[in-house]
């Protein structure tokens, strides 16, 4: 279990949020020292996932956790809605798979970008997606 | 709302969309349709994005600028998109994201010497 050090959270209401929920990512990472390409890796994976929650749900949540794990530490990200969920998971980490007329690369693509990913989903409930980047 | 963060400029026949800040979804939107409209108005046949303050393009900004090249290139104008940053090129390759079918260039200056528009002295020399 990761052990939180710093926890931020960021509502997800409208598109500024997305905005918004980039920069507050790129700054709770930076106090990590992270690189400035592992900065931008990480902005980009929440800004997929929270598009994902503005496409799918309209609105949610966005937790935004400095996390330590023994010796290493990293951020933690947890995408959280109370939309229609996804029925197909499977479907849903293939390249170029949407039901939104998108590219179909939100999902499978943050997975490559981050070191963690996990997608659990319940159809009528909602869907939370949990990614985690270990600094190297 | 792009005017102020995406001010178009028109040079001869290309026009030079800058983006000046972090965009959100409506702005890119209305970026591809002002541009589109303006290419009709001016009769322009380059468009010139520059994207170098972007420090995320993520798959809806990818896919509209990709929209954007297309559209223009109906249109009989051709797009180039500039200042893509390092670190952010890293990340779209990553998510898996290509701008397949789009010019690019690495910076204005690249892009104008490719399109071989000529600004400043040059110009009045000739």
């Amino acid at each position: 279990m990761n052990a939180v050090l710093n926890e931020l959270n960021v509502p997800i209401r409208s598109e500024a949020d997305l905005v918004t929920a980039r920069l507050r990512g790129r700054e709770i990472a930076s106090t990590l020292k992270f690189s400035s390409s592992e900065l931008t890796l990480i902005a980009t994976a929440i800004s997929e996932v929270t598009r994902n929650i503005l496409s799918y749900a309209g609105s949610g949540d966005l937790d935004l956790r400095l996390v330590r794990q023994g010796q290493k530490v990293g951020i933690s990200i947890v995408a959280r809605d109370r939309g229609p969920g996804i029925a197909d998971l499977f479907s849903a980490m293939q390249d170029g798979y949407s039901t939104s007329g998108s590219l179909g690369l939100g999902l499978p693509g943050s997975k490559r970008l981050m070191d963690e990913f996990d997608l659990a989903s319940e159809v009528g409930k909602g869907t939370t997606v949990t990614m985690t980047k270990w600094k190297m | 709302m792009n005017r102020s963060r995406a001010p178009i400029l028109k040079l001869g026949e290309t026009l030079i969309a800058s983006v000046q800040e972090a965009l959100m979804d409506a702005d890119l939107v209305g970026l591809r349709d002002e541009l589109v409209a303006e290419v009709k108005k001016y009769r322009a046949t380059c468009v010139i994005i520059d994207v170098t303050v972007l420090d995320v393009l993520d798959s809806f900004a990818a896919r509209t600028l990709r929209h954007i090249a297309q559209m223009t290139q109906l249109l009989g104008a051709r797009t180039v998109i500039v200042g893509i940053q390092p670190d952010v090129a890293f990340a779209m390759v990553q998510l898996g994201l290509t701008l397949e079918g789009t010019e690019t260039a690495l910076d204005l200056e690249d892009a104008l010497s490719r399109l071989k528009i000529r600004v400043g002295r040059e110009r009045s020399a000739q």
